[in-house]
């Protein structure tokens, strides 16, 4: 029994791995993975393909090939601006999972969030992490300032970018403020009330400040729609821009500062 | 022997007759190559400044060698000379060097070296590791606090009912904290506009180019105070208000803090 079962696994292992060479070995696939992925026939771990992995890759080439060996070092960066990044991308995606369901009107707000607690496939889960995701956004980014500050990194010649990363940090509130709003509860209500008072006493111009962000003298459907966009697209789209110049700036500047 | 081009052994011939004119000249042909070799080093005695003592030990070997050939020669004077005749061509420098030493260029008159070279590692592995672990380890633990922790989702908005104590979000309790202290455009505009003017400005405020905490300790406190202080105004805020925003203690009134 065991003389027959023997030969036949090894003819299918054959025809596996022959089915491997040749999938790996097509045009198709060469043409999809380019040299350096560890997708590729033949991939070794040389200092050529870990060049390549970088270089060919549109995710991972917003790095240089190689850094400053201090530069990996967890205990320097706490991974703060990483994870400041990262949690933005996870915001990005639950959010746009939030979009499908929700309406920017006073009449459907409140009614749409409930439902998709309650009625939506995971609808409770993906909202759960989009608010929990977003204050410790607001956390890692205020640290990560922190951490840049306690290490001198805003010096010479890094000055310029730490002016972006004030904006960016200026962003990352008001990504968050104008989220506060949208599921149109007690809590948003008066927590954007209160908030929105204090932009009201900006000198000269307080009134009209306050106008231009509530659309109208009092909180209402006009303000959840501006507030909407703002959350949705114009926030995110001016802090990608912001995003890309600090990254870009980092490299442009030296890498990472340090070591101490 | 290595061969010598013929050119060159004419003019080491030359240089011989010459040194050995300047010796006096009319020496055995034993002797011959120890008068050329004493030559040069008897000229370059009084030019150099080469130590007494070590002149005196190398005039004394090189004697010491010239007695043994000259006793050489007198027991067997055809295989002495033989040697001697043979070497002489060769004997172009004090020590019978083939090559001479032209000049020393150092490294940096020819290389421009711009910086120095650093240690530097792969992106990948070294840090695309860490940055995997990292992203994993934040989706791991949003994901499971997500699981066990809700959202808030409090009744609908009613313009009619205030709740008591009305609180902005965490991060402007700060702010709502100074409201308490100040005038509202003191506390809502102006301290924090001149916070984060000062921010932004702080590397151009800031000219210590060092970045060793222990050269930087004014702005290390300064930073340290300014973020105490805001993490107290925040803590005060958020935990220790309640109705009516009136200072209380949570053990007591309760929590009044929703995120």
């Amino acid at each position: 029994m065991t003389a027959t079962k023997e030969p036949l696994g090894q003819k299918v292992q054959k025809q596996v791995s022959d089915l491997v060479d040749k999938t790996q070995g097509s045009q198709a696939w060469n043409s999809i993975f380019r040299p350096g992925s560890i997708f590729r026939k033949g991939y070794t771990d040389s200092p050529r393909n870990r060049s390549y992995v970088i270089m060919n890759s549109v995710l991972y080439h917003l790095h240089p090939v190689k850094v400053k060996r201090h530069a990996v070092k967890v205990s320097y960066t706490l991974c703060l601006g990483g994870l400041s990044f990262f949690l933005f991308i996870l915001l990005t995606v639950t959010g746009i999972f939030l979009m499908f369901f929700y309406t920017p009107s006073a009449a459907a707000a409140w009614e749409d969030i409930y439902s998709l607690q309650t009625a939506v496939t995971f609808g409770l889960l993906v909202r759960n992490m989009h608010r929990w995701a977003a204050h410790l956004m607001v956390l890692s980014v205020f640290l990560h300032m922190a951490r840049v500050f306690y290490h001198g990194a805003y010096k010479a010649p890094r000055e310029f970018n730490w002016v972006i990363g004030v904006m960016l940090l200026q962003f990352t509130l008001l990504l968050s403020f104008t989220g506060y709003l949208l599921p149109w509860d007690q809590l948003a209500l008066w927590a954007v009330t209160v908030g929105t008072n204090m932009m009201g006493y900006t000198p000269v111009f307080g009134e009209q400040v306050r106008f231009v962000l509530l659309g109208g003298v009092e909180i209402g459907t006009t303000t959840l729609l501006r507030w909407y966009v703002l959350h949705v697209l114009m926030l995110p789209f001016v802090t990608v821009i912001f995003m890309a110049i600090h990254f870009w700036r980092v490299r442009k500047d030296g890498g990472i500062s340090g070591p101490l | 022997m290595t061969e010598i081009p013929e050119h060159l052994r004419k003019r080491a011939e030359e240089a011989r007759k010459k040194a050995e004119a300047a010796a006096g000249g009319g020496d055995a042909a034993a002797d011959a190559p120890a008068a050329s070799s004493d030559a040069p080093a008897g000229d370059s005695e009084a030019a150099s400044k080469i130590p007494a003592h070590l002149l005196e030990r190398s005039k004394a070997a090189k004697a010491a060698k010239s007695s043994t050939e000259v006793a050489t020669a007198g027991t067997a004077t055809a295989v002495a000379a033989a040697p001697a005749v043979a070497a002489a061509p060769v004997a172009t420098g004090p020590g019978g060097h083939t090559q001479r030493l032209l000049t020393v260029v150092k490294s940096g008159s020819i290389q421009d070296v711009k910086s120095v070279p650093q240690d530097k590692v792969h992106v990948w592995p070294h840090l695309l590791v860490a940055e995997f672990v990292a992203a994993g380890v934040i989706t791991a633990f949003t994901l499971i606090f997500s699981i066990f922790v809700n959202a808030p989702l409090l009744e609908l908005a009613n313009f009619n009912e205030t709740p008591n104590p009305s609180k902005a979000p965490w991060y402007f309790l700060g702010l709502q904290e100074l409201l308490t202290m100040f005038h509202p455009m003191v506390a809502g505009v102006t301290i924090p506009g001149m916070g984060l003017i000062l921010l932004v400005l702080a590397p151009y405020i800031d000219k210590n180019p060092s970045n060793k905490p222990e050269d930087r300790k004014f702005a290390i406190s300064l930073m340290t105070i300014h973020l105490m202080c805001w993490a107290v105004l925040v803590i005060i805020g958020s935990f220790f208000r309640g109705p009516g925003f009136n200072f209380v203690f949570p053990w007591e009134a309760g929590l009044f803090f929703e995120l």
